[in-house]
Parts: structure tokens; sequence; C-alpha cells
């Protein structure tokens, strides 16, 4: 456009870097569009839980990405690195425990985001899409708070989730295939922490993402619907726009979110556990708060009928809450004029609350349940307290540990100054051939003998005799078969 | 709000992209105290999460760094009736991050030419061979290519460059410590490497 152009010389330099911009890329109108979105009726703080989900959501990938910087996925080393992480770097346990926290702020306000829609009958009118999108999300986030709960490899999180993947093998025909599926094995291991790892840190995140925008899109092409006494699809009202009072709102409410997170992570910092020991047998998990209630609710289904506890009842209860939109097609909004479905959803909510409060007092109630939890709860705060353990590793980065003759073999080798010409461990350098392997060339004995007087070949090519102690030889000897 | 900079002539903007007609004035540019609410908002929320991020990030710069670590060789009375070079292994301890790594290095103790307690690094100035030493010639010769110093470390033929490196040492409560470094090889003069 010719009139740009004259324009684009105008104003200060920001100005202009600004318009320059928006000549290329059309940001302008982009958020233009984005902050003059229409609510009808005008803002309300009761809407301000989807941005919140997006801002904690995001906030779980900062913190996220920089944790992965200390962290490794490997039943070796994940919980060193998460204890390294935890009691070593600064800001480090900080960082931990506002993800940790994030996680089950984003369950609580995804509730939030649940029930307000629900009550609200925000779902009606051409919103099954927009629907539907939400509750794929919801698994994803559950997905996410399963999969990120294994890796710090401490007790809880190793037992926690030993019992959630078992609960898969109670699905007919195919459980036991996809809990070695997830679980890499038939038993825990590190393949899956390998498998958990990448659940978490890539496929689960992607699907989020590409959900996220779905949703986004969704709900802008059906726009927001109101309050409950507006007509969904033409909500009739007069409408203000996002900014900037409903995005001040957003943005208190993500302020007070994250100021609420600091606080508990400053006060409260995320525990770690002992390292993951497979061998214990007395160790009681429990999950995160929020799975309590299903935790609690799976304990009442035995034998045969685990499956209608594990299948059918979850089964329907997800079919219904995914079909709602399609089920409930009536425009009416007002709570009080849908008995049935609000009364459904209150009912499912009381009962899981009821799970929830019933498995807290049976484990008050038992005095062994008790005191086990008090103990593993003890054993958390003296990990905590103690100071941090370094792993040890070979200089060469590692290795099984080696028999102590061969331990004393390898001082000779040093000690002699075969490494200058054979390499560390020996590994081979330019002057001289690698050792490693050596054993399956030449026995103990031939060993000895070449040592003692090396062929010609060997003495030209720099090799001297060794004249040793006998006992010296031999660790030299069993040093070097053990060289792999 | 940065934009609320842009002159009143937006009004001119054409239509957007999505359809919707342009306003005189698009409202995000007018509001500007609520504007400002929001940058102080969104600069706090920033803060509490980017302030421990950059710490974490930067942790490895500004942790202190860890003191040299000093590696027992043995009681000093141990040497005391020596005079030729009797080698001794060390262990040293390097922290990696989240790893602790051990290596064992071989050191002589010697005596300087003063009578004095020295502690030679094992390793040849030329090309960074394990020296021996040689009891029936009471000389250091290096395997790799026939360097040779006499009992105090000092140079004497061969194609090394200086004498043998002397590790800094103490004795601490009769016990003999030292400090192992690396030095740079092919040099007339000893340098640290790490």
């Amino acid at each position: 456009m010719d009139s740009n152009r004259g324009r684009e010389s105008n104003g200060s330099v920001f100005t202009r870097l600004i318009r320059w911009n928006d000549a290329r890329t059309g940001l302008n109108s982009l958020l233009r569009y984005a902050l003059d979105e229409p609510v009808p009726g005008g803002a309300k703080l009761a809407y301000v839980f989807g941005s919140a989900l997006l801002f904690l959501f995001l906030s779980q990938i900062v913190t996220g990405v920089f944790l992965a910087m200390y962290y490794i996925p490997s039943a070796d080393h994940a919980h060193t690195t998460v204890s390294y992480l935890a009691k070593e770097v600064s800001g480090g346990s900080f960082l931990r425990s506002i993800h940790s926290y994030g996680s089950s702020a984003i369950v609580i306000v995804l509730l939030l985001h649940i029930i307000q829609t629900f009550m609200y009958g925000s779902y009606k009118g051409r919103r099954e899409l927009l629907w539907v999108v939400g509750c794929i999300l919801f698994v994803l986030m559950l997905g996410m708070a399963f999969t990120g709960y294994l890796l710090p490899w401490d007790q809880k999180a190793y037992f926690a989730t030993t019992v959630g993947t078992n609960m898969l093998s109670e699905i007919p025909l195919v459980g036991n295939w996809l809990k070695q599926l997830l679980r890499g094995g038939t038993e825990m291991g590190t393949l899956t922490l390998s498998r958990f790892f990448v659940l978490h840190v890539f496929l689960i995140p992607a699907l989020i993402f590409l959900f996220v925008a779905q949703h986004i899109y969704l709900f802008r092409k059906a726009g927001a619907a109101g309050p409950i006494s507006a007509d969904p699809i033409n909500p009739n009202l007069p409408t203000e726009p996002f900014y900037p009072k409903q995005l001040v709102m957003d943005m208190g409410f993500a302020l007070l979110i994250v100021i609420f997170l600091g606080f508990l992570a400053w006060k409260i910092p995320v525990m770690l556990g002992p390292k993951a020991d497979p061998s214990e047998t007395v160790f009681l998990p429990r999950p995160e708060w929020y799975y309590i209630p299903v935790f609690q609710y799976l304990k009442y289904w035995k034998g045969w009928t685990s499956v209608i506890g594990i299948m059918v009842i979850p089964g329907i209860l997800g079919l219904l809450l995914v079909g709602l939109p399609f089920f409930d097609r009536s425009l009416e909004r007002r709570p009080w004029k849908r008995p049935v479905s609000v009364g459904a959803f209150s009912a499912v909510f009381v009962a899981l609350a009821f799970f929830g409060i019933q498995s807290h007092s049976q484990d008050l109630k038992n005095p062994g349940v008790a005191a086990q939890l008090q103990k593993q709860q003890q054993h958390e705060e003296e990990f905590m307290r103690a100071p941090f353990q370094p792993e040890l590793a070979g200089a060469s980065g590692g290795g099984a540990p080696m028999d102590p003759l061969a331990g004393k073999g390898q001082t000779v080798f040093t000690a002699q100054g075969c490494n200058a010409c054979h390499g560390e461990n020996g590994a081979g350098t330019a002057a001289a051939p690698k050792l490693t392997g050596i054993a399956s060339k030449y026995d103990s004995g031939k060993l000895e003998a070449l040592l003692k007087s090396p062929t010609t070949a060997m003495q030209l090519g720099g090799m001297e005799p060794i004249d040793l102690k006998q006992e010296d030889l031999n660790a030299l000897v069993a040093y070097l078969q053990s060289l792999k | 709000m940065p934009t609320r900079d842009l002159p009143p002539d937006k009004a001119q903007s054409a239509t957007n992209q999505f359809g919707g007609a342009a306003q005189d004035e698009p409202s995000y540019l007018r509001r500007s105290f609520l504007g400002g609410l929001l940058t102080a908002g969104a600069a706090g929320v920033g803060a509490l999460l980017i302030i421990p991020v950059i710490r974490v990030v930067l942790h490895p710069v500004l942790a202190k760094t860890t003191e040299k670590s000093w590696s027992d060789v043995g009681k000093a009375e141990e040497f005391q009736g020596t005079s030729a070079p009797v080698q001794r292994l060390v262990q040293i301890e390097q922290l990696d991050g989240w790893r602790r790594t051990v290596s064992q290095k071989p050191v002589y103790v010697a005596r300087d030419s003063a009578g004095q307690l020295t502690v030679l690094s094992a390793v040849c100035t030329h090309l960074g061979c394990t020296v021996p030493w040689i009891d029936k010639q009471n000389k250091f010769i290096c395997p790799c290519h026939q360097a040779i110093f006499d009992p105090t470390g000092k140079l004497i033929g061969g194609p090394a460059p200086r004498s043998m490196d002397v590790l800094p040492m103490k004795i601490d409560q009769g016990v003999l410590r030292v400090q192992y470094q690396y030095f740079r090889q092919l040099t007339p003069n000893k340098e640290v490497i790490a």
C-alpha cells in the first residue's frame, strides 16, 4: 500500500519498528483479534479458568524444560540427578517444587473449569467438538501427572507406578499386553522410566499443543457463551471486549496462582524420598492426592467383579461425560432447570470426595498402616536432611566393579607406565595396540609368559620385558584379562 | 502494551484479516491505566518464574568452586630414612556434577638437592609417559623416548624440555599430602593445566 510506505517513515523509532513489523507479519491485527474477543454480558471472574490453565501449562513447560537440564531418565541415575537438583543446584528445589505443585494446580483449575462449563451449560449450542476436545485435554493432563510422578524414581514414585500400571492387567484380553507395552517389559525397570520420560516430555505435550490449539480455535469459532440466562447460540447481550477487563481478571488470577505456588515452593519444598528399592516388601504406595479417590474406589473391586469396577463403570461414566453435549440437546442453561444432568454430575463429585475421605480415614484407623505411612514420611525427611551423595563413577565413565585382584592389577598397570603406550584402561594409543579383549586371545599362563619375555615383534615396538614380584604379576594378568 | 504508542491515524488501518471492520481506534490502544496494570502483572508473573530458572541455569557458573583437593601420600615418617625416590599412588577425587570420579595417579616422594622431601609427578614432561625409577642406575628413565632425570627429578638427558614437575605438598599432622596437578607437556616452563 502506497499510503503505508509514507507512514513508515513517521513517528519514533519504536513506533516505526512496530509498523514495519506489522506490515510484514500482521501481528497487530492478530493481537487485535485476540484482544477484542467479544464477551457477551461483560467480563466475569467465573471466566478466568481457561486462560489460567493455559498459563499453568506454559509455566509447566518453562519449569520442566529447565528441570530436564539436570535430569537423566535412567534407573541408575534418575534419583541421583533429582537429588542433586534438589539439594545442590541453587534454585533447583524451588523450581522443582513449582513444577510439582503446578501439576496439582492444573488438576484443581481443570476441575474448576469443567465445573464452571458444566454448571453454566456452556457446552450447549454447537459446542460438541469444543467439549470433546476439552475431554481429550483432561485425559492428556491426567496422563502428564501420572507419567511425571515416576520420574524422580524414589520409593513412592516407583511403588505408586507399579500399582498404577498393574491395574492395566485387569483389562480383559489385552490387559497384560498393554501393561508390558507401557512398562517396556513385564517388570518395572529402566525401560519403564525411559517410556514415561518420553511420554511426559515429548508425546503427551505434543498432543496437548495440538488439542489446545483446536480447543482455542473451536472456542473462538463458537464464541463465548456468556451468562446462564443467555441463549448459547445467539447470546443477544451487549458485549464487552476481552481487553482490558477480562484480561486483567485473567492476569490477576494467574498472578495469584503463581504467588501461591511460589509461596508453597518456598515454605514447603517438595520432598524426595530414598531411591526406589524394588526388593522392599513393606512399602505402602499412595498416589498423588487427585488419584486417591480412584485408588480407594478400586479397592472395592476384587476378583471377577474388578472388570466391572475398572472397565464397565468408568467406561459408562466416560462415555456419558464425553457424549454429554450429544445427549443433552436442550438449550436450557440454568442449572435448576436441568436436574438430571446436574444431579448426576454432582453425585460423581460427591462420590469422589467420599472415596477420598474414606481412604484417609481408613489409613488413620489401621494402626499398622498409619505407623508404616509415618515411617515412610520419616524416611523421606531423613533423606532430605542428609547431604547430597555424588554417584561414584569410574574415571572412564563407569562400568562394573572389578574384583580386588584386578583392581590391584590396575594400579600395577598405571605404576609400570603401561598406560603410557597402551592407553588408560588398555584402550590403546598410536604407540601400542589396545589390550581390551585380550583374554579371548591368550590364557593367563600365556599372558604371563609374554609379559616376562615379549616376542621380538613386541620388543621392536617398544615393549620392555616386565620384571615384577609374582603377586604383582598375577594381579597385572588378572587386570589385563578383565579388560573388555 | 507497546502498541499504545501508535499514532491516532490508526483509524485508517484496513479491515482486519479476520473479517471484522476496523474500529476508529482499537480498544487496546486506549485504556492505558489497565494496560499498565497488565504490564505490571505480566512482569510479576514472569519474574517469579524466570528468577528460579536463571538461578538453576547459572548454578554451574556461579557456584563457588570446590577447593583444590589434597590427597594423602602416606605417613611422613615412612619417608624419613629413604634417599632414593619412592613411588606412591595417590587417589584423586573430582566432582563432575552429580558424579564423583576417583582415579589413581603415580607420584614419587623424593628429596631435593637440599635434602628436603619433595613430591614429583610421574608424568614425563616430554610426551606424558609414566616415568619409572630405575634403581640400578639411580636414575629416572622414561621408557618412551629415554628422557633421563636424576634422583631429585632434574633433567640430565634426553628429549624432555624440563625437569620432572614438583607438586605442591604439605605435612598435615604427620601425613604427607599432595595436591595433584596436570602440567603442559613439551614446554620449557612448568604450566599448570588442571
